[in-house]
């Protein structure tokens, strides 16, 4: 796949950039995980060899940290915030009803590609809780019931 | 420089943002120009004003006019009315909860909300715009760096923070001016300066409006600490969640390049500073100090055993001085008004103010800096404008995860760090959540015991399992199987990981549930014993009833249920099977004439 092979010379250039500079390996899987939208085995291997470090060094840090994920996601990202404030104001209700929507568990992907579902901490907009987002879109003061209108719009 | 006669301040921050503020701004813009007005109004990108809860947010100025949940189209009326005839929108001026009223005249101070604050380190926060250096500068802005390099010695400098009694408001409490002593006093050929900006309590934002709204004040305060210990080189960890903050911490330190007041030989005295960027991905122990300069390494993000602490071997093997980016806020005041006047404020052992992130169920929610000893009725009530729906208050919770929830009972305890740990809870970073009768204590223990078993960095036995066994009774107990004696097994397995966890999260990971055993242990009791959830959320302990009185059998409820578990003729009362009933509530939300009841 050339696209592929263009990804991978894009990480090649993110390693050089950056493999000089001390604790290089974060920023590294950090830049891998927005060109990729994953980082693969075939990524972390990649990555080992630039870095010069060992592979169960660069999966350790990889399986570590709740951004990178080793699958690629949905095309759309939903998330539904469960910090405190959003908690308390009823977004675990907000969550089922978008799983029982998807038919999908927290986590999941449905199998057309479209959606992915994720449980997240504070998203920090507390002000409008129950808050959701769907890749850069904010949803707010949600209920149930507005899921399948916001799911609709994704979905043409 | 241009005068302007009126000046249209928006909230940019997260929460405004979410709500189309950057959209509004833009209408603003454009109908400015359309009107004519260019040369006569400027439209300001601040950051957050703290009523997250009136958001979108405008200010209007020089009248002070108050905005809220302001819409796109609403932005045509303010040009054509306020800007170009004077006049005030009445509609979209600001209604207070409490009082009702919506005087339009009414400046900022004198809105109850912001009546009881005390605004030191979000000073600048929703007046200057946090991408513009030229504002920050007009406010004062690294003048205490001139100060401290031009006047005063490094000694003299960690003295007035040690004077000041600053202690971190990430929320351990430890005196900030000791710490740069020890740090200062550490030989090294390398130190560093690092700003923990990983704010990952849940319903905390404090630090995020910090640096959204006022960024340069953190970046001066780091050079006034590099100066201090000795450092030439600072890290900033920042959540990689907060994409506005990052951006913004971006633009000020190349602004601060360009004006020479970070790089080399800042002021002409030969001092050299930098600041570099690093985001977290996503670890919630990384906000502890050890793990996060691990992070920065480049490493998992796992805790080490201190001693050695950061002071004598931190970031890279080096001394490290890591403060949270509230405490950094107040820095520069320090140095510039002096410890006496930061000593004026606060209490006894607690000075100077403390930001808190209200939230949960309140009326006004939002982020309040008050003076350390103001009770938490006052910011509960009279900041906070009490509970929405006329709910009864319930508990209030404070410190995250490693927190607890306090009670009616405790309501006019004066908040510091040592009345909040007297109370059995902490100050943590500031998140203060409100919680009234329809929040199950129960459930809220298990909320963060999930929470902290999900971010568990597994290193140590007593967090990676303690907690997962701690969490497995919780669930027990709110599915209507906790059984007797499941109380006291709580309580061993908390002291035990109290006493043995390796770091802070750890040690202080069962505080949920310890503070609500000792205010509401007949919750508990009531879930074991009674199999019933007192707040009625529990869903394994309720069921639905229909009470014949107010039904009308119309048969909106017989509908709704996915399980068909509701009978009845038409127009005769109906009745719901118990054991077909899924519990889901549709059809309490769907009865108009409130027959169906949850017990």
């Amino acid at each position: 796949m050339p696209d592929m092979k263009e990804k991978f010379a894009q990480l090649d250039q993110a390693i050089q950039e950056l493999k000089d500079q001390p604790g290089a390996l974060m920023p590294v899987l950090q830049r891998a995980q927005n060109i990729f939208g994953c980082v693969s085995l075939d990524v972390q291997k990649r990555i080992a060899e630039g870095l010069g470090v060992t592979l169960s060094e660069v999966y350790g840090v990889a399986t570590f940290y709740a951004q990178f994920s080793l699958v690629p996601s949905g095309k759309y990202v939903i998330s539904v915030c469960l910090g405190t404030a959003c908690y308390v104001k009823g977004s675990q209700k907000v969550l089922d009803r978008l799983s029982e929507e998807l038919g999908i568990p927290v986590g999941g992907t449905t199998r057309d590609g479209l959606f992915t579902l994720n449980a997240t901490r504070c998203l920090g907009a507390c002000g409008l809780a129950p808050v959701m987002t769907i890749n850069e879109e904010v949803y707010g003061r949600l209920v149930p019931d507005d899921i399948p209108g916001i799911l609709a719009k994704y979905k043409e | 420089m241009d005068i302007y006669r009126a000046h249209v301040l928006c909230c940019g921050g997260t929460g405004c943002t979410s709500s189309g503020s950057a959209q509004i701004i833009e209408r603003f813009e454009q109908k400015i120009k359309e009107a004519g007005l260019e040369k006569e109004v400027k439209v300001v990108r601040t950051g957050c004003f703290g009523l997250c809860e009136a958001g979108p947010v405008v200010i209007v100025y020089p009248e002070g006019t108050f905005y809220s949940r302001v819409k796109v189209e609403d932005v045509d009326e303010i040009v054509s009315e306020h800007l170009l005839k004077g006049r005030h929108v009445q509609h979209l001026v600001y209604t207070d909860h409490a009082t009702h009223e919506q005087n339009a005249n009414k400046g900022l101070q004198d809105i109850n909300f912001y009546k009881h604050q005390k605004r030191v380190a979000l000073r600048n926060c929703g007046v200057i715009d946090p991408e513009n250096i030229d504002e920050y500068l007009a406010f004062d802005g690294y003048k205490a760096l001139e100060k401290a390099l031009t006047s005063m010695t490094r000694e003299q400098v960690i003295d007035e923070i040690l004077k000041s009694g600053l202690r971190g408001r990430g929320g351990g409490g430890f005196p900030t001016g000791l710490k740069w002593k020890f740090t200062y006093s550490s030989q090294a050929d390398q130190k560093y300066v690092a700003c923990n900006a990983d704010e990952g309590d849940p319903g905390a934002f404090m630090d995020r409006s910090v640096l959204e709204g006022d960024p340069h004040c953190v970046l001066e305060a780091m050079a006034i600490a590099g100066y201090a210990i000795g450092a030439s080189e600072g890290y900033i960890y920042v959540r990689a969640e907060y994409p506005i903050a990052v951006k913004r911490l971006e633009i000020a330190i190349a602004q601060a390049h360009e004006y020479g007041l970070l790089g080399e030989n800042i002021f002409g005295t030969g001092f050299n500073f930098d600041i570099k960027i690093r985001l977290g991905a996503g670890a919630f122990v990384c906000g502890e100090e050890t793990a996060l300069m691990r992070s920065i390494e480049g490493k998992r993000g796992e805790p080490t055993p201190r001693p050695p602490f950061p002071a004598v071997k931190g970031l890279f093997g080096k001394p490290t001085m890591l403060n949270n980016v509230e405490t950094y806020a107040n820095v520069a005041q320090i140095i510039l008004k002096g410890a006496d006047w930061f000593a004026s404020m606060g209490t006894e052992k607690s000075k100077g103010t403390k930001v808190f992130a209200l939230g949960g169920k309140i009326n006004n929610t939002g982020l309040v800096e008050v003076p350390m000893g103001t009770p938490l009725r006052t910011i509960i009530y009279d900041i906070g404008g009490g509970i929405p729906n006329g709910k009864k208050f319930k508990a209030v919770q404070t410190g995250g995860p490693s927190g607890g929830c306090l009670p009616a009972e405790l309501l006019d305890t004066p908040v510091d760090y040592d009345n909040l740990i007297a109370a059995g809870s902490m100050m943590g970073s500031g998140g203060m959540i409100v919680m009234d009768e329809d929040n199950c204590m129960v459930d809220i223990a298990r909320f963060f015991l999930d929470f902290t078993v999900d971010e568990s960095c597994g290193k140590c036995t007593p967090c990676r399992v303690g907690t997962r066994r701690m969490l497995e009774i919780l669930e027990r107990i709110v599915n209507g199987k906790g059984e007797e004696g499941d109380i006291e097994r709580l309580e061993e397995l908390a002291n035990t990981i109290k006493s043995t966890a390796l770091c802070g999260l750890g040690q202080t990971a069962p505080n949920p549930v310890l503070s609500t055993l000792k205010f509401f242990r007949s919750e508990y009791e009531a879930h074991i014993r009674e199999k019933r959830c007192p707040a009625h959320h529990c869903r394994a302990l309720l069921h639905y009833v229909i009470n014949p009185d107010l039904c009308r059998g119309c048969t909106a409820c017989t509908r709704v249920c996915p399980v068909e578990a509701i009978s009845g003729e038409l127009r005769k009362p109906h009745q719901i099977d118990t054991s077909k009933c899924l519990k889901c509530g549709a059809c309490a939300e769907k009865c108009k004439f409130h027959a169906i009841t949850r017990e």
